[in-house]
């Protein structure tokens, strides 16, 4: 037996721990190196992690993510000019996607902004892009009055998720969770811990994402655990999180998204707020690019087998090559090899595409994602 | 027929066990379908197709990876384990047992005569 892909990880180099690398240890976990962070890809298996989480609930260690505080009275107005959405709308107390892009259009990456106070945001950005995004908003704050700070060392952060996330944290928090909607945060406490509270996900599922001084962490996680034991949570790894932001139809950095991929190519044009005032970098590009429309499209797949689309994999149609495959996974709901893939705007509506393995060829399904639609909508 | 349930093993993480003089049964190692996580698929030759020793004779994916299978002896396949196309989850839950892959008839049984034994297999991945 041998992988068909070889393992490309180069020469070892010490890997970055979260405040929860010696529990994940402890807990039996796989670790992996993800973005040069030592992390869990999975607890038990990925499936049976996956599946806990649509039906009952899970707790990731996601404090490898990178989170900053940009403070100051041109604080929002700085943002918009370096994110695509409206940040001068977010109200305090809210949450807001958005994209980071360059002047052509690509990306550099996607995050969620939070307002934590009238002049304070935290951006929360992902962990493979954390430096360079860092360096990006340095290069471009120049006269603003306001202040960045790389916070991604103070915050652990844990992700809640599933449709039990809110009957396990009610009775550790004073938070009235009912009174917090989709995209909403609030500076709270959780078993005793300092916690803001946001209800924010990767997975399409009700639940929260917990911000916590790093040393909180361990021992939030594990009052977290203990209360949730009974409603059936469980640890999930970045495994499962890779595969239900898949089945949600979230992109990820690097796959659906990246500095050759523009947002409105991605689907994601409703984040892109090209009548905002304030001129960001690629309003340019993005402007004449939907006026234009996109010669190529991200879009979704079904293949009615269980053999997974690797990314990569070249699409067909007829002999001519259409695209490629960028995310591949086999859907623990839907029990079949699910993906996303970067085509020719032109052949989605009504050509046959096609991806050939091992001398087989299999024509995709296209999705309007979600795959799977939870049964408890968030609140 | 004293070692009639000695388990063989290749390097390549393959096990046989010699069912009667001539014939054998294949399937991945516990050690493999640990290291590989979930399986999704397993694609498998057919009755009748020849096993060529350190051939390619079919392909293991799961979540992470695609990886080859490769004959640990030479032979002709009797039978396939069917079941492993809608339930290939059983090669982790039961690597020797229930998730076996092949049933083969052996050209040469001394062909496992070349294979580790269960300690030497062990001791190789440790």
């Amino acid at each position: 037996m041998s992988d068909h892909k070889k393992d490309s990880s180069g020469p070892q180099t010490e890997l970055r721990k979260t405040p929860l690398t010696a529990f994940h240890r402890d807990q039996g976990a796989r670790m992996v190196d993800f973005a040069g962070w030592e992390m869990p890809v999975q607890y038990g298996g990925i499936l049976e992690e996956h599946r806990a989480v649509r039906e009952a609930a899970g707790l990731f260690d996601v404090s490898h993510m990178g989170e900053f505080t940009v403070a100051g009275p041109q604080a929002a107005a700085f943002l918009d000019t370096v994110l695509t959405n409206d940040i001068s709308r977010l109200a305090e107390g809210r949450a807001q996607y958005n994209l980071m892009c360059y002047p052509e259009g690509g990306v550099v990456d996607d995050l969620i902004a939070y307002r934590t106070g009238p002049e304070t945001f935290l951006l929360c950005v992902n962990a493979s892009n954390c430096q360079k995004d860092f360096a990006w908003l340095e290069g471009h704050v120049g006269e603003f009055d306001c202040s960045l700070r790389d916070d991604s060392r103070r915050y652990g952060l844990l992700a809640l998720q599933g449709p039990k996330a809110d009957e396990i944290l009610k009775p550790l928090t004073r938070a009235i969770l009912g009174h917090l909607p989709s995209f909403a945060l609030e500076e709270s406490s959780v078993a005793g811990w300092d916690v803001v509270i946001s209800r924010t996900g990767y997975t399409g599922e009700p639940g929260f994402e917990l911000f916590t001084p790093w040393n909180n962490t361990e021992p939030l996680a594990r009052a977290i655990l203990e209360a949730g034991e009974s409603a059936g949570l469980r640890l999930a790894g970045l495994g499962a999180r890779d595969s239900l932001r898949l089945e949600a139809g979230f992109p990820l950095y690097g796959h659906e998204l990246s500095e050759d991929i523009s947002p409105i190519e991605a689907g994601l044009g409703w984040a892109v707020k090209l009548g905002k005032a304030a001129d960001f970098i690629g309003k340019g590009a993005l402007k004449q690019e939907r006026a234009a429309g996109s010669g190529r499209r991200i879009a979704f797949f079904r293949t009615g087998q269980r053999r997974i689309l690797r990314e990569g994999t070249p699409l067909f149609a007829g002999s001519r090559e259409v695209g490629r495959v960028l995310s591949g996974t086999l859907s623990p709901m839907l029990n079949e090899a699910i993906g996303s893939a970067v085509v020719e705007a032109s052949v989605l509506k009504d050509r046959t595409v096609e991806a050939e393995l091992r001398g087989k060829t299999f024509p995709l399904q296209w999705v309007k994602p979600p795959f799977y639609t939870s049964a408890h909508k968030s609140t | 027929m004293s070692d009639s349930n000695q388990i063989k093993y290749a390097k390549t993480h393959e096990w046989v066990r010699l069912e009667g003089d001539q014939e054998a049964v294949i399937g991945i190692s516990d050690y493999a379908q640990n290291s590989l996580g979930d399986i999704t698929f397993v694609e498998l030759p057919s009755a009748g197709d020849r096993l060529t020793k350190g051939e390619s004779f079919g392909v293991v994916e799961s979540v992470k990876a695609a990886s080859d299978l490769y004959a640990p002896v030479n032979g002709e396949v009797l039978a396939v384990n069917e079941s492993l196309e809608d339930a290939p989850e059983k090669v982790n839950d039961s690597a020797t047992g229930d998730g076996w892959m092949l049933r083969v008839r052996l050209d040469d049984p001394s062909d496992l005569n070349d294979l580790l034994d269960e300690a030497s297999y062990q001791a190789a991945n440790d």
